[in-house]
């Protein structure tokens, strides 16, 4: 298994069951142990959660990647100590920055029902065209790519969250605004591609949004799905 | 080294001692001594125990004696077998008062009682790979090593950046421990026999003295602003600073036979220290990379390299080399320099050296690397003596340029570093060379000894619960002084689906091994978790155990406590014993998800496709025929020979045209071999072991059907657009001037002088590597000039002459010679015109910056040959997107790993050899050719070739057909197949390799990956927190 094969989906699973911090170790770039050199991919991955992590309220530091050969042990072990330390510093992931419990699982939950989505992007948007670690971080430090992150995830992944914090209960939009910390109109407007998607519904008379019945159960799988228009 | 241990058909003596050998080819009986270890290699596990208390230091040799040792240790964490041996040291061996150690082991493998045995074996052929030595500078008092702290090889320096090396892969320095800030290495030492001035500026390298015409009225005639004035005490600084190497030259005249002479007055064989004349041919490469991997440690570090000619002479090295000279910090300096003294407080070390520009220097560095060479095995007379073969003046392996694995005793052959200073990828061909040599000989008998495991028949436990079983396994102590196992066991038996969980004191012991077999049975036990070490060595063991027992071998899964958690938090036990506990419970996690898997075997056809029929492609079809497997050779053009067709000789004289007409011979004779002529390849479809090729040849059009390709397509030569070639007859090519020769066409008779130019076409942008072949071509060509006229004026404008290796003798030879070598820089090249000479002839013109002087020559030439690049052939692309292979940024074929699969491709079935991989030497190309042979016969020997059971699969059902699998996979595994449900994408388990990268890029989630799929890794992420 290459390091390649670790996707958001594991990583961001290992923050849902409550890790601090998540290090994946990779090959040496440009040693692969296939001919996929597949640690670039990780590396991408890598970004991408990093670009993710921060746009939930996250430390982005709370994920790292560190490439080093079958054969150095104690650089591993040199390299597991310093990222323990980094993430002890950092301190518990949320409570640290901020973040609340509920609003905290909701996020991760829905960074991860979004993989699918990201893979999407990943393949259409965010692929690095030259296998350089420089290229890479030239090309996700790049105003352009950030651009493309708010567009393309930044308004999916808001949505998802909200979608989790309904399948606790109902909520108006001031109080979506009051968790998620938005503005009340960039809640309408989420709100208003969900509703057009039926996602979620509006209840007239409570005024609150909910999910559909068969939706507050399954994995609201369709969200990111056939979702080009953002 | 781990697949050789577990090859069921090989036996790995160590530590013997080969003593005799008798016989003849096909029946050799070869005496060996195999040294006491005072250890039963079958017992020990290799746990170290007895090193952690050994009581008595001993050097460590393998980190080269920087860091301490003791008397019983492993040579290295990785070897192979990993079992520990006793040395001379040792206080029991030497005063019998001390067997610490025997108390310690508890699985009492410790021996003082043995003795050296002796066992003969009967074999049918011999392959020597004794490797080299790297020089020792301590002999040579003037590199000051052993006398200055800071002074290191590149041997030393290799352990020192190593993470298992002397300080934990931190460069500290002898002296004070501490980062060297400013670092020198110093290139060629004990190679190209350095001399070193003391006292004197050094001498420029390489450009030899000798003179052309200097003209320096002409000169001055021109209007170039860079012109300097040609004093002619120029002239006479030039020859001054090549006195040492004059000098040197007049008393040892570089011949072969003069060195062989001087290797015979030795005595004991070995040439004097400093004395080796050829180049190491690996030490520019490994330079380049300990400089990339210093500024790596150390961003702030400043290097500086002081070189003779770069040799970047391999695939991708000349890119290599840019690499690190581009590197901030980073200088290359073209110059011999002198170690002049150490300073008394700081321990720094001062250089001298001299560059054109500023003359003589010292500079002050914190540390200093030898860039040593390479030697013969340190007792390759003995050795040589002993096998009853013949040495070369240096003392490598005498073989000859069309059989370079074969010495001189027929059924011996050799690879490696002991047939001449080679890099890996050489070695590799050399390996699988001599491999398809000895099937050439033995194959009539083969498989008659060839051992294989037989299984019982695997139960089928599809319909049941998980019932796990658990093993801890102690290490003797390297686990459980640290881990509290019992309590880990304890736990185990706590998680779910753990019917049965035990502690071992060594799992991976016979006895264990047993045990575990034993209660698959008794507690019918479906999967199996060995909490023990790294999967690394013993997964394979395992999986075997799980099948002996009738499971299938994929219900196994390791927790490693040993290496991820005793090792590395010994001194925190009850925090250790808690993540063994974790870990654990994460792969019980993933045990639970465990499936089934099948690897499965396909018939493989013992037929294969050559295509070219160059050098390569004959040699390498006629291994396979001489081996009993049919072959069919396809080449483009009527007849056979491809590009050698036109070389009449070689530098070390072999004649070209007689060989390839010997083996165009052979392949028409040999009955298995069926040639195509005139033929071009139309399709190619399948896959390892089960291609099929249609092949147009002569009219006709037929269907091949083969087990394994071979692709042999050569190379084509450039054709300059540079300095009036195609423009005047005077000028031609290195290829053309060879031929004329070889003609002794009236041009060449009546030469009085005949200018080189190299470099033509490539190691510029367009071309950015190195041709390789063309300087030992631009001197073969120089030797024949002075042959027919010794008073011939040669002259070779080069950038770097890279006759590497053992051709670093012709070399000299030619200088020698007076054939007179200027460097021109690559910014500033030759000019050529068409002009009239002084005795009023037409010629060619040719103007060149001469570093030395400092001035513009001008060089009347009658004859200017240019060194036309090496190109990849025409058909490169046309054939790469037949077989779906791969090219490298120059347009090469690509080979599955530079160094250590240089014959093969990533795709499976399908081999590389000769120029198509990369311009190479006819010996190389023959050695690549056999290897190439080597590699196919491995697929070829066996009935089936066996696909991993860990591949991935495409739930059909969830394909959306977006194709974003295929683009992640570098094996071409996954292709598109029309299904009722339309166009789905199909996995072939036969290519893929297992990465998983295509799972990660499936929106769907429809490709999985057996044994890693997403409910086993997510359940083992789960797991890692108690109830998560």
């Amino acid at each position: 298994m290459c390091s390649g094969r670790v996707d958001l989906d594991l990583i961001f699973k290992a923050f849902e069951v409550g890790h601090d911090g998540v290090l994946i170790g990779g090959c040496k770039l440009n040693e692969c142990n296939y001919a996929t050199q597949g640690n670039y991919d990780a590396l991408g991955n890598t970004y991408i959660g990093r670009n993710i992590l921060a746009r939930v309220g996250l430390n982005p530091e709370r994920l790292a990647i560190e490439f080093m050969s079958g054969g150095e042990g104690n650089r591993l072990a040199e390299v597991v100590n310093g990222f323990s330390e980094k993430v002890k510093k950092l301190g518990p992931l949320g409570q640290a920055e901020g973040v609340r419990q509920e609003e905290l699982r909701g996020a991760l939950a829905a960074v991860r029902r979004l993989t699918p989505y990201l893979r999407l992007v990943e393949r259409e948007k965010l692929r690095v065209p030259v296998r350089s670690e420089e290229a890479y971080h030239r090309f996700f430090a790049s105003d352009e790519v950030n651009r493309l992150f708010d567009e393309v995830i930044g308004g999916t992944l808001t949505i998802g969250r909200i979608l989790s914090l309904l399948r606790e209960k109902p909520l108006s939009t001031s109080e979506i605004s009051g968790i998620l910390d938005l503005s009340p109109s960039d809640v309408a407007r989420h709100m208003n591609t969900a509703s057009r998607h039926g996602w979620v519904k509006y209840d007239l008379d409570s005024k609150r949004y909910s999910l559909p019945l068969a939706r507050s159960r399954n994995d609201l799988e369709g969200v990111g799905h056939g979702h080009g228009e953002h | 080294m781990v697949e050789v241990s577990r090859h069921p058909n090989i036996e790995v003596l160590s530590y013997s001692e080969v003593t005799r050998v008798e016989g003849t080819v096909g029946d050799f009986r070869v005496s060996l001594t195999r040294k006491p270890r005072y250890i039963q290699e079958d017992i020990c596990t290799g746990c170290a125990t007895c090193v952690k208390y050994c009581p008595k230091e001993s050097p460590d040799l393998f980190n080269r004696q920087m860091s301490p040792g003791k008397a019983v240790h492993v040579y290295f964490s990785q070897a192979i077998p990993l079992v520990a041996y006793i040395d001379e040291n040792c206080l029991e061996l030497t005063e019998g008062k001390c067997d610490i150690c025997r108390g310690v082991c508890q699985n009492k493998a410790i021996d003082f009682r043995q003795t050296a045995e002796t066992m003969e074996l009967k074999v049918g052929t011999i392959i020597l790979s004794a490797g080299t030595a790297p020089f020792d500078p301590a002999a040579v008092e003037e590199y000051g090593y052993g006398r200055m702290r800071n002074v290191v090889t590149s041997m030393d320096f290799e352990r020192l950046l190593s993470s298992t090396g002397p300080h934990q892969g931190r460069i500290l320095r002898a002296s004070d421990r501490k980062h060297p800030r400013k670092l020198a290495w110093i290139q060629c030492v004990g190679s190209r026999r350095v001399t070193l001035l003391r006292g004197e500026a050094p001498p420029l390298p390489s450009s030899v003295a000798g003179r052309a015409k200097e003209d320096a009225a002409g000169m001055n005639r021109e209007k170039e602003g860079a012109l300097r004035s040609a004093d002619p005490s120029d002239a006479r600084r030039r020859a001054s600073r090549f006195e040492g190497f004059r000098r040197y030259s007049r008393e040892a005249p570089p011949l072969l036979s003069s060195v062989a002479r001087r290797a015979e007055e030795d005595g004991a064989g070995s040439l004097t220290p400093g004395e080796n004349s050829y180049c190491s041919a690996v030490c520019c490469a490994y330079t380049q990379k300990q400089v990339i991997l210093t500024k790596e440690h150390e961003a702030e570090a400043e290097c500086t390299v002081f070189h003779n000619d770069i040799r970047a002479m391999g695939k991708d090295f000349e890119r290599y080399y840019q690499r690190a000279a581009q590197l901030p910090g980073v200088r290359f300096i073209r110059s011999y320099p002198v170690i002049a003294r150490e300073v008394a407080e700081s321990r720094n070390v001062v250089v001298r050296y001299a560059t054109p520009d500023d003359g003589v220097k010292e500079e002050e560095f914190d540390m200093v690397v030898l860039s040593v060479g390479l030697k013969p095995p340190a007792d390759h007379r003995t050795l040589a003596g002993t096998f009853g073969i013949e040495l070369d003046a240096h003392g490598f392996c005498k073989t000859s340029p069309g059989s370079p694995m074969e010495t001189t005793r027929p059924g011996i052959f050799v690879s490696g570093g002991w047939q001449g200073p080679i890099d890996i990828p050489e070695s590799v061909f050399g390996a699988s060379g001599a491999g398809a040599q000895s099937g050439e000989v033995l194959g009539y008998r083969r498989g008659k000894l060839a051992r294989e495991r037989i299984y019982p028949p695997e139960k089928d436990v599809a319909g049941e619960q998980p019932r796990i079983g658990v093993f801890v396994c102690h290490c003797g102590a390297n686990i459980s002084s640290v881990v509290n196992v019992p309590s880990t066991v304890e736990y185990a038996r706590t998680l779910p689906n753990v019917v049965h969980a035990q502690q071992q004191l060594f799992s991976c012991a016979n006895n264990a091994i047993k045990e575990i077999r034993e209660l698959v049975a008794e507690k019918g036990l479906n999967r199996v978790v060995i909490a023990a070490c790294s999967p690394r060595t013993l997964e394979a063991l395992f999986r075997d155990t799980l099948r002996e027992a009738g499971l299938n071998q994929y219900f196994c899964e390791m927790a490693n406590i040993r290496e991820q958690c005793s090792w590395v938090h010994s001194k925190q036990k009850e925090e250790a014993t808690r993540k063994a506990k974790d870990i654990i419970r994460m792969s019980v996690a993933r045990a639970a998800h465990l499936e089934p898997l099948q690897e499965f075997d396909l018939p493989v056809r013992k037929t294969t496709l050559v295509v070219g029929g160059g050098i390569a492609g004959m040699t390498c079809a006629l291994s396979i025929a001489r081996q009993g497997y049919p072959v069919h050779l396809v080449e483009k053009s009527r007849e056979l020979g491809g590009m050698a067709r036109r070389i009449h000789t070689t530098l070390e004289g072999m004649d070209v045209q007689a060989y390839v007409e010997d083996l165009i011979q052979s392949i028409y004779k040999n009955p298995l071999v069926h040639v195509s002529h005139g033929a071009t390849i139309k399709s190619v479809s399948g896959y390892v072991g089960n291609f099929t090729t249609v092949v147009e040849s002569e009219g006709r059009t037929r269907e091949i059907k083969h087990g394994a390709s071979i692709i042999a397509i050569g190379a084509d030569v450039y054709r300059p657009t540079e300095y009036l070639y195609g423009k005047n007859e005077s000028v031609v090519t290195h290829l053309e001037l060879g031929e004329k020769i070889a003609k002794r066409d009236e041009s060449v008779l009546h030469a009085k002088s005949v200018v080189m130019i190299q470099c033509v076409g490539c190691r510029n942008e367009d071309r950015n590597y190195c041709s390789r072949v063309c300087c030992s071509h631009a001197i073969k060509n120089a030797l024949k000039l002075k042959e027919i006229n010794p008073g011939m004026s040669v002259t070779i404008l080069y950038r770097d002459m890279r006759t590497y290796g053992l051709k670093e003798d012709f070399y000299r030879e030619a200088a020698d010679k007076d054939v007179t070598f200027i460097q021109y820089d690559p910014a500033d090249t030759p000019q050529v015109e068409a002009a009239v000479n002084e005795a009023g002839t037409p010629c060619v013109r040719v103007r060149v910056a001469d570093p030395i002087l400092g001035v513009r020559l001008e060089l009347d030439a009658d004859l200017l040959s240019l060194a036309a690049a090496v190109i990849p052939s025409s058909h490169t692309k046309e054939i790469a997107g037949l077989f779906k292979v791969t090219l490298s940024p120059d347009g090469f074929f690509k080979e599955a790993h530079v160094k250590l699969r240089p014959v093969e491709f990533a795709a499976a079935g399908v081999y590389l050899c000769g120029m198509a991989h990369y311009p190479k030497h006819i010996d190389e190309t023959i050695k690549q050719a056999y290897g190439a042979a080597g590699r196919a016969m491995t697929l070829l020997a066996h009935d089936t070739v066996v696909a991993s059971g860990s591949v991935c699969e495409v739930k059909e059902r969830d394909c959306v057909s977006c194709g974003a699998c295929m683009t992640a996979c570098a094996y071409d595994a996954i292709e598109f197949r029309d299904t009722f449900g339309g166009k789905k994408a199909r996995v072939n388990p036969i290519l893929c390799k297992g990465d998983g990268l295509c799972c990660t890029k499936c929106p769907t989630g429809a490709i999985k990956m057996k044994h890693f799929t997403q409910e086993a890794l997510l359940s083992q992420i789960g797991a890692a927190v108690a109830g998560g």
